[in-house]
C-alpha cells in the first residue's frame, strides 16, 4: 500500500504538551498548575444569552465572516480598549478561536519559502501553522535577561530578504512577558523599514497587570501591515465556545475569509450571539477576573521569593516562568519528577520551544486555595532537590 | 484601600491578614490598622458565619413579615423600627419602599413561636397597622452564597497549551 500521509504533516512534531498530558492523565489524583485556560466559568449573563439563542431557534449559519452585530461590537471594543478603528464590514473576521485566525492568516499571506519569524518560548501553534502554510519558520530565541521581550537587535538579526511575517505573541504564553508601547515602537520602526508584516496575537490583551495593553497596530504606519488576533477565550473565560477574531487590512481579511469560507463556513452561531452579550455587557467581568489573576500573581511571586526560586516578574497572561537551572536537571526531568513525587503537573518550558529549557510554565488560573496546596508541594520538592 | 479590604472580608472574614497583605501588595500593619479603625467606626459591625441550618438537627423557622406602620411625628419610622429590632429573635429590620413599610426577619424554633411573636408582640404595637407573614421554605442562596452542595470538581484537562 502506498503511504497515505503527507510528508509535510509528518514533518510536524507532536506538541510537547501532548506528551506530558499523556503522562499526567495516567496519574491518579494529580493536581495541576498546567492549564492554559481560565478557572472561571463563563459569566452567567453570557451563558444565559447562549441559552436564549438556542431557545429562539437561532441555529443557522451566519455569514462567513461572522454576525454583523458581533463584528460591530468587536470594532467598538477595539476602539474602546486599544484605540484601534476597523471597518466592521471589510476588516474583521470572526474565527473558531484565535487558533484558526493564526492558521488562515498565515495561509493567506505566505508564499512557499517565505520566512516567518517566530519568537520563542511561545504558543505551540505558530510553528506547525507556519509549516503547513509552506513557510520557512525562523525561530527567534527570546532571553530571560530581557524578561523574554523581543528586542530590536534580535529582530534585526533574524530578518533576511525572504522575511515576510513576524509573529508577535504578547502578552505571552508561556512566559507572561508583555511589551510596552516604547518597546513596540522600536519593533515597529524595523518592521516598516524592512517592509514586513506582523501577526500580533493579542489573545491575552485583557490580562495585563501593570499598564493597559498596547496593540502594535495602533502605532503610526502599522495598521496597514498588522493582523490583530484576539478572542473571547481568555478575557471572558469562554474557551469552550471556540470564538476568536482577526482584524486587519481589507486585502488580507478578504483572503482569510475565503479560506475560512471553504474550511469552516462560519464560527458557531450560538457562540457568536453569546459573544455579542459579552462585548456589550461584560467589561465588569473582565475587570474582576483581571483583578483576581493579579492577586494570585502577587501571591505566586511572593512564594517564589520565599523559596528562592529565580523568576522575573511577569506582568501579563496568567503564567509565570520560573528558572530551574540551579537544580542541574532538564525541564522535562524536573516536571516528570515533580509529578511523580508530589503529584503536581507543571509544563516544561521546552514545550514552547527549545529555548524554554531550564524553565517551567506555571499557570495561576487556579483559586488561591488550590495554588496554596500546589505551591506547598513545590516548596517541599525544591527543598528536597537542594538538599540532595 | 478600605473598599478593597471590605470586599475581601465581606466574603471571607477568616482571611489571613498576612495573605491579604501579599495579594494586595500592601503592608500587613497598614491593613490591620485599617481593619481596627473600621471596627471602631462600626463600618465593620461584626463577623458572622453563614450556616446551612437545614443540615443540622436544630429546628429553625425563618419568617419574613411585611409590616405596615404609622410613622411617628418627629421620628419617622425610626422609633417603631427600634421597638421591633430590640427583640432578640428579630434577625433583621429593613425600611422598604413600596406596598409596606418594614420588612422584619424572624428566626424561631417553630411556627407557634412565630405566631406568638406576630400576634402578641408585633401586632399589638400601637403604630402597627397590619402584618403579612411569609415563611421561608428553602434557602437557595444567602449572602451571595449558593447553599446547595457545590460542584467543586475542576473539569478542565490537567494540562493544556
Amino acid at each position: 500500500m502506498r503511504n497515505p500521509l503527507s510528508d509535510k504533516v509528518m514533518q510536524i512534531q507532536p506538541s510537547g504538551i501532548r506528551k506530558f498530558f499523556d503522562i499526567v492523565s495516567e496519574m491518579k489524583d494529580a493536581i495541576s498548575l498546567g492549564v492554559g485556560e481560565p478557572d472561571f466559568q463563563t459569566p452567567w449573563h453570557i451563558r444565559e444569552e447562549g441559552i436564549y439563542t438556542l431557545e429562539k431557534g437561532r441555529t443557522f449559519y451566519t455569514s462567513n465572516a461572522g454576525l454583523k452585530e458581533l463584528k460591530i461590537e468587536i470594532c467598538k471594543y477595539l476602539n474602546r480598549r486599544v484605540n484601534l478603528s476597523y471597518d466592521y464590514n471589510s476588516e474583521v473576521i470572526v474565527t473558531v478561536g484565535g487558533s484558526e485566525a493564526i492558521d488562515i492568516g498565515l495561509r493567506a499571506m505566505i508564499n512557499p519559502g517565505d520566512e516567518v519569524l517566530i519568537p520563542q518560548p511561545s504558543y505551540v501553534s505558530y510553528l506547525p501553522c507556519a509549516i503547513l502554510a509552506d513557510a520557512k519558520p525562523v525561530i527567534i530565541e527570546l532571553k530571560a535577561e530581557n524578561e523574554f521581550k523581543l528586542t530590536k537587535e534580535e529582530l534585526l538579526n533574524s530578518i533576511t530578504d525572504k522575511t515576510k511575517v513576524l509573529i508577535l505573541p504578547f502578552p505571552n504564553n508561556p512566559t507572561g512577558a508583555i511589551m510596552t508601547k516604547e518597546e513596540l515602537e522600536e519593533i515597529a520602526q524595523v518592521i516598516i523599514e524592512k517592509d514586513i508584516f506582523v501577526m500580533s496575537d493579542e489573545i491575552y490583551s485583557e490580562l495585563s497587570y501593570d499598564k493597559a495593553h498596547v496593540s502594535i497596530a495602533s502605532l503610526p504606519g502599522m495598521r496597514e501591515r498588522t493582523i490583530v488576533i484576539n478572542g473571547f477565550s481568555k478575557s471572558y473565560a469562554m474557551t469552550g465556545w471556540r470564538l476568536g477574531y482577526a482584524c486587519g487590512p481589507e486585502k488580507i481579511i478578504e483572503q482569510m475569509t475565503k479560506i475560512h469560507q471553504f474550511a469552516i463556513m462560519c464560527a458557531p452561531t450560538n457562540s457568536q450571539y453569546a459573544a455579542v452579550e459579552a462585548l456589550r455587557n461584560g467589561d465588569k467581568d473582565v475587570e474582576e477576573m483581571r483583578e483576581s489573576y493579579n492577586q494570585r500573581r502577587k501571591y505566586l511571586m511572593h512564594r517564589f521569593r520565599e523559596m528562592k526560586l529565580e523568576c522575573f516578574e511577569p506582568y501579563g497572561a496568567f503564567y509565570v516562568f520560573p528558572c530551574i537551572k540551579e537544580f542541574g536537571i532538564t525541564s522535562d526531568e524536573f516536571a516528570t519528577k515533580f509529578l511523580e513525587e508530589e503529584k503536581v503537573a507543571v509544563v516544561p518550558g521546552t514545550a514552547f520551544g527549545d529555548c524554554g529549557e531550564g524553565f517551567l510554565r506555571i499557570s495561576y488560573a487556579y483559586s488561591l486555595e488550590d495554588l496554596k496546596v500546589a505551591l506547598d508541594r513545590l516548596e517541599k520538592f525544591v527543598f528536597r532537590l537542594r538538599n540532595k | 484601600m478600605r473598599e478593597t479590604i471590605l470586599t475581601f472580608i465581606e466574603k471571607n472574614s477568616k482571611i489571613d491578614l498576612q495573605e491579604l497583605s501579599i495579594i494586595l501588595g500592601v503592608d500587613e500593619a497598614v491593613i490591620a490598622n485599617e481593619v481596627a479603625q473600621m471596627e471602631k467606626e462600626r463600618v465593620i459591625c461584626g463577623y458572622h458565619t453563614l450556616i446551612n441550618w437545614d443540615k443540622t438537627s436544630t429546628e429553625k423557622v425563618t419568617a419574613l413579615i411585611e409590616v405596615k406602620v404609622t410613622p411617628q411625628r418627629g421620628q419617622g419610622f425610626d422609633k417603631i423600627a427600634e421597638r421591633i429590632y430590640n427583640y432578640p429573635e428579630v434577625r433583621a429590620v429593613y425600611l422598604i419602599s413600596g406596598g409596606y413599610d418594614l420588612l422584619v426577619t424572624l428566626e424561631e424554633k417553630n411556627l407557634r413561636d412565630v405566631s406568638m411573636f406576630v400576634t402578641e408582640k408585633l401586632s399589638t404595637l400601637d403604630a402597627v397597622l397590619s402584618t403579612a407573614t411569609h415563611f421561608v421554605l428553602k434557602k437557595y442562596k444567602d449572602h451571595g452564597t449558593v447553599m446547595l452542595p457545590k460542584n467543586t470538581s475542576d473539569e478542565r484537562m490537567l494540562v493544556t497549551p
